[in-house]
């Protein structure tokens, strides 16, 4: 629902057209320099993104200079604020972001969106996924929505965010596309998914909201179980895990991880970074961070992304309005 | 399990691994002791050299440099007043005064002493009880954290001087008031930001704790000048010796234990970890000392220094319980190196002792190793140390003020921050002038502040029913604790005081509290 994976022929046109609008340095040149501006401190989500992509397209040979710079403050707020007000000195900067960007501005956290930046490319990605116990008595998601229909009060679900950020909105997507009330849902907050994840296997919550490729590894250390996901389809990684679309509820989500650039930077430019993030995914540098972090690729570009994130946009604007978080 | 043992113990003592926990606790202890920059910085820069390693030698790193970081920075603690982190905060409370007092050599090698036996008695109890711990680990719920934060916070009179008990409780309270700023997570409102970006994540606790310590120090010494000239010429010429008395050890050989085995305990908890661990031991050590011994706390008392330097080790290394068998980070620095793990394909677990005992194996064996790395390099490093006490203050104090500042700005990169800290330096000197304490600011705030988000997602799982206090056992187990330390020491000195007629407000007396 939030988001279509590309298809073949649309990411055949996307390089088409890239390389034609790259024109002859496509082959030619690697890019002078890159800057990466990463809205957070270092060790979180955005910073090894960045990170890593800017470690691939160094060692690929890409990009001949790769810097980064930290600058954390309210949710990614202080980072977009920079790269708007300084636009003029920063035509080689690239801010990471992720989701959030879609929410946070939504709620006001910040007073820009994403048009008053340059979207560059979505380039990973992870789906939102669902985990109970082990030892659960829920062998089905349907179980639960159908618990759930029954007395929505029993089923807590736990999340390592905040309420009214990604966990708590992506539960009351599913419930809502199950047939339930978004505003039933019981969302346990805690403040890192590591607690979030405590919460669950101490019993006090029933499941757990959480990205798909985290829900793997726990998965895999044998605690607990993953009952579905919102992927399109289903993923290869654990091919018995249903999505929410076959289990008949409309809905998908991808939490998406992707660059932006400052605005009003020129056309020229702006294809060259896409073309340069486009070549990345061929290398065999890129291959190993990708590897090494358990990555998902979701290359969506330019006016794809622009698209893309009017779409989840509207959607999760609506979800926030039901729950009552925008008015 | 044997088997492993020793599968770890020949990965352990590889030389190449060997070599990784000296260079790791090398690190870690240097940039420990530099103020602000504690264990996630730490282990953060590791990240890429790691990239290079096996997975034993790079985990073994990581842990030689988190643990050696948490040792480090009771250094500057105890010296300077600024807290190299978080856990090491409470450290300054006694070990501070301590220095003061001309006896940093014997902080610093009594912070040693308890340091290590808090880390080797936490990695003894990972060797043999890693995996029961963690069933351990995992019944506690939100509404027994809430209890845990409210027998921390009983210990706010263990913060306290005599006749200063008001002034503590106005402290922890505007404590738990700076707390409440930031995103609630419970119901995702902002509260107290004034529409400020940069008040949505909230005041870190580290950013406090170097304002009101380190930077009020500094301050108030330059405020004071020039009749310290004097003070400062003894400070230079004595650094004390690094003895300990036979009487001194006895004191303190029995808090050393409590709180190592105390605060390893806590550091298991994944919701709490080393700081909230050093905050309880403190406090604990406290409420358990007698009335006579209670006065000393704050000024330099031998226990209030052992109690959270052999809790924060213990903790540190409780916290790799969560960590190595369920793949639960508890803290920060932990959730890096479980990133790290799972980079090498390597994933944390029930099964990880299975799967990967030369990992699992290897990593505890190199911590009770790496325990005995750090005493013998920073015994040995105590008096060059201290010597730092003997820059000028001229050129000692811009040092500690820029050590202070980058330090929290390398953790936000956030230029507010600096502001912040020195708005809140202004307003700590003036509380200061009118003898209010900080610390209990500080326990206020990290108590408080996890006593309010764990009571409201209790809430919220309960649907508003406070039921749970008594009707979950261990819940209600640790509120009467909390209620019997609240309740029966200032019933007991009621009743002496009526005993003794009207006496002065008792310094002398000898009852346990």
């Amino acid at each position: 629902m939030l988001f279509k994976t590309a298809n073949k022929k649309t990411l055949m046109a996307a390089m088409l057209t890239t390389c034609l609008t790259a024109g002859a340095s496509f082959h030619v040149a690697a890019m002078e320099s890159i800057h990466f501006l990463i809205p957070g401190g270092a060790g979180g989500g955005w910073d090894g993104t960045a990170r890593g992509t800017g470690e691939a397209l160094s060692k690929a040979g890409l990009v001949d200079g790769i810097s980064y710079e930290n600058m954390s403050g309210g949710g990614g707020g202080k980072a977009i604020a920079s790269l708007v007000e300084m636009a003029d000195q920063k035509h080689d900067t690239l801010m990471v972001n992720s989701t959030p960007i879609v929410i946070r501005s939504l709620s006001k956290v910040f007073p820009q969106s994403f048009r008053d930046l340059t979207p560059i490319a979505a380039t990973i990605g992870d789906f939102g996924a669902f985990v109970v116990r082990k030892d659960s008595k829920y062998n089905s998601f349907k179980h639960v929505v159908a618990e759930f229909n029954d007395n929505p009060r029993a089923i807590k679900i736990g999340g390592g965010s905040a309420r009214g950020s990604m966990d708590h909105l992506v539960a009351a997507m599913a419930f809502k596309a199950s047939g339930g009330d978004a505003r039933q849902v019981r969302y346990v907050a805690y403040d890192a998914g590591g607690k979030a994840m405590a919460g669950l296997l101490s019993g006090e919550t029933t499941i757990l909201s959480t990205g798909f490729s985290e829900a793997l590894a726990l998965a895999e250390s044998g605690e607990v179980r993953i009952l579905v996901m919102t992927g399109e389809e289903r993923n290869e990684a654990a091919p018995d895990v249903p999505t929410l679309k076959e289990l008949g509820y409309d809905a998908s989500f991808v939490n998406w991880r992707g660059f932006f650039a400052a605005p009003g930077i020129s056309d020229e430019v702006k294809a060259e970074f896409v073309s340069t993030l486009e070549q990345m995914y061929d290398t065999e540098a890129w291959e190993t961070v990708r590897a090494r972090n358990g990555w998902v690729e979701i290359f969506t570009p330019d006016e794809q992304f622009v698209a893309f994130l009017e779409q989840q946009e509207k959607e999760v604007g609506a979800l926030m309005r039901e729950l009552g978080f925008l008015k | 399990m044997l088997d492993g043992i020793f599968t770890g113990l020949s990965t352990a003592i590889m030389p190449f691994n060997l070599m990784m926990v000296v260079v790791g606790c090398f690190a870690g202890t240097f940039i420990g002791m530099l103020p602000g920059l504690g264990p996630i910085s730490a282990v953060a820069l590791m990240i890429p050299i790691t990239y290079g390693l096996d997975p034993s030698s790079g985990i073994i790193l990581m842990a030689g440099v988190y643990y050696g970081a948490v040792f480090g920075g009771s250094t500057s603690s105890i010296l300077i007043n600024a807290p190299g982190c978080a856990s090491t905060v409470v450290t300054a409370f006694d070990g501070y005064p301590l220095a003061q007092k001309n006896q940093a050599g014997k902080a610093l090698a009594l912070a040693a002493y308890s340091s290590f036996t808090g880390g080797t008695i936490g990695a003894l109890a990972l060797l043999f009880a890693a995996p029961a711990l963690a069933k351990v680990s995992l019944s506690f719920q939100s509404t027994d954290y809430f209890a845990l934060m409210v027998l921390g916070l009983t210990a706010v009179a263990a913060f306290s001087g005599k006749g200063q008990v008001i002034k503590a409780l106005i402290m922890t309270v505007f404590g738990l008031m700076i707390a409440t700023v930031g995103t609630d997570t419970t119901s995702g409102a902002t509260r107290f930001t004034f529409g400020s970006l940069d008040l949505i994540d909230g005041i870190s606790f580290l950013l406090l704790a170097m304002a009101t310590f380190a930077l009020t120090e500094v301050v108030m010494t330059v405020l004071k000048g020039e009749h310290r000239e004097e003070e400062e010429q003894v400070d230079m010429s004595k650094l004390g010796s690094m003895k300990l008395s036979k009487e001194e050890i006895k004191e303190v050989a029995p808090t050393i234990a409590r709180s190592s085995v105390f605060g390893f305990l806590v550091g298991v908890l994944p919701g709490a970890g080393a700081t909230i661990a050093s905050f309880l031991a403190y406090g604990l050590e406290r409420n358990l000392a007698s009335v006579k011994e209670k006065l000393k706390f704050g000024k330099g008392a031998l226990r209030g220094l052992a109690a959270p330097e052999s809790a924060n080790n213990a903790a540190s290394t409780g916290s790799f319980v969560p960590l190595l068998t369920l793949g639960i980070p508890g803290s920060g620095t932990t959730a890096i190196m479980l990133g790290a793990l799972i980079a090498y394909g390597i994933q944390p677990g029930p099964r990880l002792f299975l799967d990967n005992p030369d990992v699992f194996w290897s990593v505890i064996i190199s911590m009770y190793f790496g325990n005995l790395v750090l005493l013998i390099l920073n015994l040995p490093l105590i008096p060059y140390i201290s010597k730092l006490l003997l820059i000028p203050r001229p050129i000692l104090i811009p040092m500690i003020l820029f050590f202070s500042i980058t330090g929290v700005y390398l953790v936000s990169f956030n230029t507010f921050d600096i502001h912040m800290m020195v708005v809140i330096t202004v307003i700590a000197i003036f509380l200061k002038l009118l003898q209010f304490p900080m610390a209990p600011m500080l326990l206020g705030y990290i108590l408080g502040g996890l006593m309010e988000t764990n009571l409201s997602r209790a809430l919220v799982i309960s649907d508003g029913s406070l039921a749970f206090l008594w009707e979950r056992p261990l819940t209600l187990a640790i509120i009467s604790i909390a209620l019997i330390v609240l309740v029966v020491p200032p019933a007991l000195e009621l009743l002496r005081n009526r005993k003794n007629a009207r006496g002065p407000e008792v310094a002398v007396n000898e009852g346990e509290g």
